[in-house]
């Protein structure tokens, strides 16, 4: 067993899950500002592709990572403007999102590229593997600095529990909610370009894989706060790191393999448990899901 | 004028995002028309592109019912991918276990195969709900990965024929087989997958309705949606309602793999679901939550899926990922109708609803 305890383990971990602190620091912001956002699977598809394809264009992946957060950024304006603006249903909304960027980045990767959905390779000294961990890792302390020590987060939180009183004590409602999805775009885009330029050197299709929704259960695992949301990350992306080193090392007394899957259903199980209140309970925001009709 | 609206604005969007769609294409340099053309005349042809098109057109009929139960009692299930690979699973599952058994039992078994599995794996969000109040939207998409997982160990490490390459399961028994279409169509090669679950899903349409809009049940059902605590207070458990209708929503997903592996494959395969669970919300959605509307859009979105595949073969640079751009480009036109009411009532075209 000892054998995949190693320093290769805690580095594989610390690199699986900073895509997930990015993605789920993004959804805090969202969803403290009282709007569901299930679309993190697209906006981090929409800032992996980016990335890439600007990083290949430029050969800048400095660049690229900039143009992989706008990419996030453009489509949580979609999610917004539909959300906040027309009052659409937010999971509905975040749904569409998610179909339509499984399509979208195949689709321009086959018209520019004349690929089946991916970019092409980008030269390995055009890569950044360190910045955006150091970003996610500076993120978390910041983004509790900004939720409850500043009069930006007390007034994002304050819409996404109660609007009403938020909004009679002056606070523009709608123009909080905006900036909270807004920057869930920003931070899931850059954890999708770190998957694109960081931990791989191309964008293929799917390539997050569900790691959007796994950072959405990481930040109800967190409780909807930042440090709690940081370990739930580390825990979820230590059960990749370890389903990916057991394979074929360690073996069951019987001589077979352990099943991957098993260890790939821990956060999935972890999240349904937690939500229904067994380890301690996990409150979402009062506000979490309701458009804000103001009075007239 | 309500029917009128009703028609209306999933009409708008889809044209809306047609236009979208084609503007893309424009981009990319192509020429949208031509594309179009490609997709429907594919999809319309005869017979084989029409065999196919109600051959997609099967699961997500199922989908979009199973969509619209739960919304009808004001939940949203966007696990019926996760309840469709269970009861697929389940159903092959049946297959292959008794395959010996005479097709007038085996069949009936593998159709209660599918209930059940789709109809546990739904009912367990809704039992969250009901007991512990936890959303079932969370709970269902993790639920979906769980099912993946579940799924593809049992694959790989049970019912999978040995040295077998691809992630699929054993073939199940002759027995299983149900009727293709293609058998009874003149005209049509039993080649086709089309089969008998595109009639079973004609039938739960009817069922559905029946149930909804016919019986006390339904009635009930309907009631806790549009009111919870009216509902309550009328004498009807809301608990029991949400667990009900989870119950119902997932063993129509279940269905699915009625049509995926007696109909077409006849084995479970690995990842066979085309997105449809998600699909079906945009099923459901733009068909209105009727199952009638269900019907009419289920068959455009197959259209698509179906003409797809021309599209991505005779264009320059078009790939059948169009279709997914197009899916939800439509859910999100559907989902924010406010974008569209709100300018018709600013033309004075149409009274502003008040939603």
């Amino acid at each position: 067993m000892s054998e995949i305890f190693t320093i290769a383990l805690i580095w594989s971990t610390i690199r699986l899950s900073t895509p997930l602190i990015l993605a789920a620091l993004g959804g805090l912001f969202s969803e403290r500002s009282g709007v569901i956002n299930i679309a993190l699977e697209g906006m981090m598809l929409a800032g992996a592709f980016t990335a890439a394809a600007v990083t290949y264009a430029t050969g800048s992946p400095y660049v690229g990572l900039v143009a992989g957060m706008m990419a996030g950024m453009l489509i949580a304006a979609i999610h917004a403007v539909a959300c906040i603006q027309y009052k659409a249903d937010q999971v509905v909304t975040g749904t569409a999102i998610n179909i339509l960027m499984l399509g979208m980045p195949a689709f321009l990767s086959g018209a520019f590229f004349l690929s089946s959905g991916s970019t092409p390779q980008i030269p390995k000294e055009h890569l950044v593997p360190w910045l955006p961990i150091i970003i996610a890792m500076v993120m978390v302390p910041l983004s509790w600095y900004v939720l409850y020590k500043t009069p930006f987060g007390l007034r994002l939180r304050s819409v996404g529990e109660n609007p009403e009183a938020a909004d009679a004590a002056g606070v523009p409602v709608a123009r909080m909610r905006y900036a909270g999805v807004l920057l869930s775009g920003v931070l899931a885009g850059l954890g999708g370009a770190y998957l694109s330029i960081g931990q791989s050197s191309l964008f293929t299709r799917n390539m997050t894989s569900g790691r959007g929704f796994i950072a959405l259960a990481a930040l109800i695992f967190g409780k909807w706060r930042p440090f709690q949301t940081l370990l739930a990350c580390l825990l979820f992306g230590f059960t990749e790191a370890v389903s990916i080193q057991m394979q074929g090392v360690v073996k069951l007394p019987s001589g077979d393999d352990i099943p991957v899957q098993f260890i790939q259903m821990v956060p999935y199980i972890l999240t349904i448990i937690v939500l229904a209140g067994f380890i301690g309970s996990s409150r979402p925001p009062r506000a979490l899901g309701i458009p804000y009709q103001k009075e007239r | 004028m309500k029917l009128l609206r009703e028609l209306l604005f999933p009409l708008i969007a889809v044209v809306a995002a047609f236009i979208v769609g084609g503007i893309l294409i424009l981009i990319i340099g192509d020429n949208p028309i031509e594309a179009y053309r490609l997709l429907f005349g594919s999809a319309f042809s005869w017979p084989v592109g029409i065999g196919y098109t109600l051959f997609y057109a099967t699961p997500l009929i199922f989908t979009g019912l199973a969509v619209l139960v739960a919304f009808r009692c004001g939940l949203l299930n966007i696990g019926a991918e996760g309840q469709l690979y269970i009861a697929a699973f389940a159903t092959a599952w049946v297959g292959i276990t008794f395959a010996n058994l005479s097709p007038w039992l085996l069949i009936p078994m593998c159709f209660v195969a599918a209930i059940i599995g789709g109809g546990v794996w739904g009912a367990i969000p809704g039992i969250l709900k009901a007991r512990f109040g936890s959303h079932e939207v969370i709970n269902t998409i993790m639920l979906n990965f769980l099912a993946v997982a579940l799924v593809s160990y049992f694959i790989q490490y049970h019912y999978k024929a040995p040295g077998d390459p691809i992630m699929e399961s054993v073939p199940i028994g002759w027995g299983a087989h149900i009727f293709r279409l293609g058998k009874f169509i003149p005209g049509m090669p039993q080649y086709i997958p089309l089969n008998l679950a595109f009639i079973l899903a004609l039938v739960c349409c009817g069922l559905v309705y029946i149930f909804l809009w016919r019986t006390k049940w339904g009635y009930e059902l309907r009631s806790t949606g549009t009111n919870p605590s009216a509902a309550e207070y009328g004498g009807i458990s809301v608990r029991k309602q949400i667990i009900i209708a989870m119950t119902i929503s997932g063993a129509l997903a279940g269905m699915v793999g009625l049509n995926e592996v007696l109909g077409h494959r006849y084995r479970y395969y690995d990842g066979f679901s085309d997105n449809y669970g998600y699909t079906g919300i945009a099923v459901a959605l733009l068909g209105r939550n009727h199952p009638v509307g269900v019907i009419i859009s289920a068959l455009l979105f197959a259209v698509l899926q179906r003409g797809g595949l021309p599209v991505d073969a005779f264009t320059q640079h078009v790939t059948k990922d169009i279709v997914q751009v197009l899916q939800g480009t439509i859910i999100l036109f559907v989902a924010a109708e406010a974008f569209f009411s709100g300018a018709f009532a600013r033309f004075g075209l149409l009274k502003r609803s008040n939603v």
